[in-house]
């Protein structure tokens, strides 16, 4: 059961998509997932057949728990030995050691921490798992174990891993568990709250907030935007994405996680998005390599983790990782944020809605488009000084559009 | 596309858009932005959708014109290519 974010603690296994037998690639959805939050479609980083089934549909199992038994393509032509390839096991010892790529540093971590790398998504090159990879999901395991969660029934990990058939009875099968829209809120609204006062007990907030002058970037992308068709349209939004994701990479006190006591800057700029829901809730699911991506690439991005969230569909990749958040409330009329940071990370940045507003430069006088841009700061990582370099760096990419 | 089936379509798009909403219940003279709890982001998916429905790109500029739904079927009305 993959971590989906500190403040999740468990989750129900609503729907296999693969079979006993399959064989599956790597990117593949094998499964669906159920959180207090939304549905979530698991993706798998090996590529093989899927050996066995370990959780039945409709089954609540803490993060962490195996969910099947991957045997991959090499391994299953040199001597059928089956391996865990989806989730790290409780009771490993039975298991052959999982092939995964990671640095020395990155698995000398996992084993002081006890994280198991075939549960970790990796970052590095070619998927390589690095050391902050490991700190990530050791943070997310332990920051979501104070949480009160739900009563459920959960079984033993270990004698259940046992006891499992290798078939999921058919009954449940057809008919997996699926909490009501109600209780689904409700859930999200203590794990959104339980996540929320952790982070204000634990995290020494500070908040700074600047005017940043909108005029040149809106200009610019409605003039880009007259040459596109309406599908490839850029919103506000995506400028001010990338703006945020070059700004972390500058000041990369900004982006990373506290863990362990110390701050890990992040290796790259995944960038979570803090999504409203139709119907209540919010969710921050990740884009990753905001720094690196042209603009149509995260409007395209930025609409798929959008739709995917309020359609109940994001895959796990994109819930698993983000290294700073932004919430944008500016639709909604406000003019100015103040958010609590999402921990581990380390800083939310939070803009408002668009105004026209009197805009004093040189020595005259204007109405330009503006928008309140506010961060909040982890202390134990920065102070205000850094804090307002960030915010500068935001604004200063923001007035060249043209090079975002 | 003849005004009801334009209006028809525009409530199919919204009803996409915003399921858990009751359009029975919609202000045709109201903004829908403030009715539905639309941001940008539904607002680009709903003008991406009218092109796909009916051929015609609303531009940027135009967007205050079809924020109501009254004003949006009249809007496409008159952007409707006359056929005879």
């Amino acid at each position: 059961m993959p971590v989906l974010g500190a403040d999740m603690e468990r989750g129900t296994l609503s729907r296999w998509r693969v079979s006993v037998g399959d064989h599956i690639t790597k990117g593949d959805i094998i499964a669906d997932v159920d959180t207090d939050k939304a549905t979530m479609e698991v993706e798998v980083f090996e590529t093989g057949v899927v050996e066995r089934l370990l959780v039945q549909e409709g089954e609540t199992v803490p993060v962490g728990t195996p969910l099947a038994v991957l045997v991959a393509d090499g391994e299953a032509a040199a001597a059928s030995t089956p391996s865990p390839a989806l989730a790290p096991s409780n009771d490993g010892a039975a298991m052959p050691p999982v092939r995964v790529e990671a640095s020395p540093l990155a698995r000398r971590l996992a084993a002081k921490l006890g994280v198991d790398l075939s549960a970790v998504r990796g970052s590095g090159p070619q998927g390589a798992i690095t050391r902050v990879d490991v700190e990530q999901a050791a943070s997310a395991r332990s920051a979501a174990a104070p949480v009160a969660a739900p009563p459920v029934a959960t079984p033993p990990v270990e004698a259940r891993s046992a006891a499992v058939p290798a078939e999921p009875p058919a009954a449940q099968a057809t008919q997996p568990a699926r909490p009501a829209d109600a209780d689904r809120r409700a859930a999200m609204r203590r794990a959104t709250g339980a996540l929320m006062a952790r982070s204000k007990q634990e995290i020494p907030h500070y908040y700074l907030g600047t005017h940043i002058d909108l005029g040149h970037a809106l200009r610019w992308m409605e003039e880009a935007n007259l040459e596109r068709s309406v599908a490839q349209r850029l919103i506000p939004a995506a400028l001010l994405l990338k703006a945020v994701g070059r700004a972390a990479r500058d000041v990369p006190q900004m982006n990373g996680f506290w863990v362990d006591d110390e701050f890990r800057a992040a290796d790259g700029v995944h960038v979570g998005v803090a999504t409203s829901l139709r119907g209540g809730g919010l969710i921050a699911p990740a884009i990753h390599d905001v720094d690196q991506k042209s603009l149509d690439q995260l409007m395209e991005d930025l609409r798929d983790v959008v739709e995917r969230a309020r359609s109940g569909t994001l895959r796990t990749s994109q819930m698993s990782d983000p290294t700073i958040t932004i919430t944008n409330l500016g639709d909604q009329g406000v003019e100015t944020v103040f958010g609590v940071i999402y921990a581990p990370q380390v800083a939310l940045v939070g803009f408002g809605r668009v105004i026209e507003r009197p805009w004093a430069e040189n020595g005259l006088l204007g109405v330009r488009r503006v928008v309140h841009a506010t961060l909040s700061a982890d202390h134990r990582v920065s102070d205000g000084h850094i804090g307002g370099r960030f915010l500068t760096a935001i604004s200063n990419y923001l007035q060249e559009p043209a090079s975002l | 596309m003849n005004e009801s089936e334009i209006r028809a379509t525009v409530l199919g798009i919204l009803a996409r858009i915003a399921p858990e909403a009751d359009l029975t219940q919609l202000d045709p003279d109201v903004e829908w932005q403030d009715q539905l709890d639309l941001d940008s982001m539904n607002l680009l998916s709903m003008m991406v959708d009218i092109e796909r429905a009916t051929g015609i790109s609303v531009p940027e500029r135009d967007y205050t014109k079809v924020s109501t739904l009254n004003s949006c079927v009249a809007y496409l009305m008159s952007h409707t290519p006359v056929t005879h």
